[in-house]
């Protein structure tokens, strides 16, 4: 019985795996089509998130499929629970990334020819790296290496709040591009939630391997979301 | 479990239990049991779960050559001293066995025997006080129009809710459970735990159990047993979703026992 | 298991096994026909004999000497009533105690050993020398043969049957029951003489009748000891006293007469048909409790 669940726990792992491969692709394809103006790469990754959401939803049904099977409790508890919540954290990252991508499907959404472009590659590397080392420290039970990117999405929030005094200078000043700008404010949005995701993920890390719930300690003092409410996904 | 800390009713310091020959079953343990809570205690068989709840009444004393060291503390008290009253101890401390045990009387008379012998009862108190027991066993219902009926005509969940019926009747402060529901279906298990949860506000629950679905339900602290030893007490909660021993966390996801 | 592990075996017909499990079916089955048909044959034997002298008078009249007439056996019936109640009446309170101390108290003690010991060595002694031992404690130092006397050998006889017998069945009642008891409370004496015993009660009468019908059947310790009378047992603890088991011994053995020979066949039935119905009793004792 042991063995047989065991199996389908690192199944369950490697669909996660391969989810959170793809929302990265997701992630870096979108940005990279935003930057080149690929109206077909975009449509691409626009259309590639409805996989991703079916996706989503057949490692939940899995998890729940294991736990009124098996009904685990502790580590294993622990387990699934975090990988329920890993899943749907990666799909609203995917959907996050693929709204980046349908920036660049927005007829108003590019600059002028020769005009300023907003650079998010420090961002976008700084994000990326969240995501990609959350998910290590899941893979290699690595609560420390959890920490050390909560820690870091300070760096992510401080380039977002430069991204928003920037897009305020722009406004003013180049008030002809005002649909690039506010696409750019609304990528640089996503980035920044895309890194909160990354350090949601941690925490769940730290409760799969300390069994404490670390949620709100540090999060509470950091500054809460001073931008104004922005459904642009879903 | 609540804010503030309950009563420790029972605290058993450097317990440890030998049977016939000195085998050792038990290995110098300690454990509180909380006033109106259920304690649970699990691990796998043969471990000193059984022989543990044993020494709560003494019950263990019917055999030869079998003894318990250390203490355990009754409200304070050592009643495994020599000088304790063992009537006096299991009228306080009630115990329902692993296979119901109806003594071949009428259901009444199971309820009603025991009753008269601890109290001084008129016919009428002793048949009010039967009801209510049978009413607090959930089993009021079922049997009301058969009270004069063997006790051993009744299905097997039936005859351990009258095996409850007949401990709670002597008014214990304890009731120490030593698998009641492990030669019982699933739906009277159930019938059984919805009881026991039920008799926590009157009384100080121990339950063991091979069950570990049924101490995650019903217990509010559970105790790890293996091999004599008390590896782990906690809060259920937190033993069954964060356990702090290796052991504890190898016993409960079925990796071992 | 995987099959693929192994070549591919040849099947073994079933025909001999089933051939060995008819003979073995066969061969069980008349042994049951041989027993069954030797009861029978006993039993057909008394009743033909026996039931011809079978009347009124031959139950309500006492024996007489060959040649009076209306002789019956009805002295010799409640003769043996008496020697074996009395019996009974002596043997069964302290074979009772024993057992429940053996079973509740004693158990592995060394007194309990010894006592076990004793018992199975006088349950298998020959129930002559049972009888020899009445003769000469009792019967001589009193000069006369008594009824009381062959009660007395009797009681002996009894005595091993019904302890070993409580003992065992008081040892059936699962312990949790004598845990559950006394964790309520209750007191060790209690536990043992109004749960145990009652929930063993059953076994405890059937052994006893067992006991009864067994002795009731008993002819050597009764030659040495009650003898018998053609008289009404009137002088039970002072004189020879009749009784069925003796009757029978000297009707249908030691007498030349063909009238004789058929009351002694009369006494065998009646004794069979108590004995019969003793076990027919506890039968139905045992049917109620498994319902």
């Amino acid at each position: 019985m042991r063995d047989r669940f065991n199996y389908e726990i690192e199944t369950l792992k490697q669909r996660l795996l391969d989810l959170a491969t793809a929302a990265d692709h997701a992630l870096v394809g979108a940005l990279r089509a935003f930057a080149e103006n690929d109206e077909t790469g975009a449509r691409t990754l626009v259309e590639a998130d409805s996989a991703i959401d079916a996706e989503e939803v057949g490692i939940e049904e899995e998890c729940l499929k294991l736990m009124a099977l098996y009904q685990p409790v502790a580590g294993d508890l622990r387990l699934l629970v975090t990988i329920l919540k890993i899943n749907g954290e990666l799909e609203r990252a995917a959907d996050l990334a693929s709204g980046i991508a349908a920036r660049t499907l927005d007829p108003e959404g590019q600059p002028e020819p020769g005009g300023e472009r907003f650079d998010f590659s420090a961002m976008l590397s700084e994000t990326h790296r969240m995501l990609r080392q959350a998910l290590d420290a899941f893979v290699c039970h690595r609560p420390d290496l959890a920490r050390r990117v909560i820690a870091s999405d300070d760096a992510v929030d401080a380039l977002h709040a430069a991204t928003v005094r920037d897009v305020r200078r722009r406004l003013l000043q180049y008030p002809k591009q005002a649909g690039y700008t506010l696409g750019c404010l609304s990528i640089s949005r996503a980035l920044e939630r895309i890194a909160d995701i990354a350090t949601n993920i941690c925490e769940d890390v730290i409760y799969l391997e300390e069994g404490q719930i670390v949620r709100h300690a540090q999060r509470l003092d950091a500054p809460e979301n001073i931008h104004e409410q922005h459904d642009s996904d879903r | 479990m609540t804010p503030e800390e309950p009563k420790i009713k029972i605290r058993a310091r450097n317990l440890s239990f030998f049977y016939e020959g000195g085998h050792q079953a038990l290995f110098e343990n300690n454990l509180d049991i909380p006033e109106h809570r259920i304690t649970a205690v699990i691990g796998p068989s043969g471990c000193g779960k059984s022989t543990h709840l044993r020494t709560y009444n003494r019950i263990y004393s019917l055999y030869r050559g079998q003894r318990a060291e250390g203490e355990v503390l009754l409200d304070g008290q050592n009643i495994l001293d020599a000088k304790t009253d063992l009537l006096a101890l299991r009228r306080r401390v009630g115990m329902i066995f692993q296979k119901p045990t109806p003594f071949p009387m009428s259901v009444f008379d199971n309820v009603a025997y025991p009753l008269r012998l601890h109290f001084r009862l008129s016919r009428s108190e002793v048949e009010a006080r039967v009801e209510a027991a049978l009413q607090g066993a959930s089993l009021w219902d079922e049997v009301k129009d058969q009270l004069r009926k063997s006790g051993l005509a009744l299905s097997g969940g039936q005859q351990q809710r009258l095996c409850i019926a007949r401990a709670i009747a002597a008014e214990p402060e304890v009731l120490l459970m030593d698998e009641p529901t492990s030669a019982i279906d699933p739906v009277a298990t159930l019938k059984i735990e919805d009881l026991v949860l039920r008799l926590r506000q009157r009384f100080t629950i121990v339950i063991v159990t091979h069950n570990m679905q049924q101490a995650a339900r019903i217990s509010d602290q559970t105790a790890f047993f293996y091999k004599g030893r008390i590896i782990e007490t906690g809060p259920t909660q937190q033993l069954f979703t964060a356990p702090r021993e290796k052991k504890t966390e190898e016993y409960i996801t079925g990796r071992f026992g | 298991m995987n099959a693929s592990v192994f070549p591919a075996a040849r099947p073994r017909p079933p025909f001999w096994r089933k051939v060995q499990d008819r003979l073995v079916a066969g061969c069980s089955l008349l042994a049951v026909a041989m027993a069954v048909g030797a009861m029978l044959w006993v039993l057909g034997t008394i009743v033909m004999r026996g039931a011809t002298v079978l009347g009124w008078d031959f139950l309500t009249n006492p024996s007489k000497p060959y040649g009076l007439p209306g002789a019956g056996i009805a002295n010799a019936l409640l003769g043996t009533l008496l020697i074996t109640l009395t019996a009974a009446g002596m043997a069964i309170p302290p074979a009772l105690a024993a057992g429940i101390w053996l079973a509740e108290f004693g158990k592995q003690s060394r007194t309990a050993a010894a006592l076990r010991f004793c018992a199975n060595v006088l349950m298998g002694m020959p129930s002559v020398i049972v009888g020899l031992f009445a003769y000469t404690v009792i019967v001589v130092p009193m000069g006369t043969f008594s009824g009381f006397a062959g009660s007395v050998a009797l009681a002996i006889l009894m005595f091993p049957v019904v302890m070993r017998t409580t003992e065992d069945m008081l040892r059936m009642v699962p312990d949790t029951l004598r845990e559950s008891g006394l964790a309520l409370g209750l007191t060790r004496c209690r536990v043992t003489l109004q749960i145990i015993c009652r929930s063993a009660r059953n076994g405890l009468i059937t052994g006893v009748l067992l006991s009864v019908a067994r002795v009731s059947g008993e002819t050597a310790p009764l030659l040495f000891t009650a003898l018998f009378a053609d008289a009404w047992p009137t002088r039970f603890a002072s004189g020879p006293t009749a009784n069925i088991p003796v009757l029978i011994t000297e009707y249908a053995t030691n007498s030349p007469f063909e009238s004789m020979h058929r009351a002694g066949w009369g006494a065998a039935l009646i004794i069979t048909l108590v004995v019969l119905a003793i076990n027919l009793t506890t039968r139905i004792l045992f049917r109620e409790k498994k319902a």
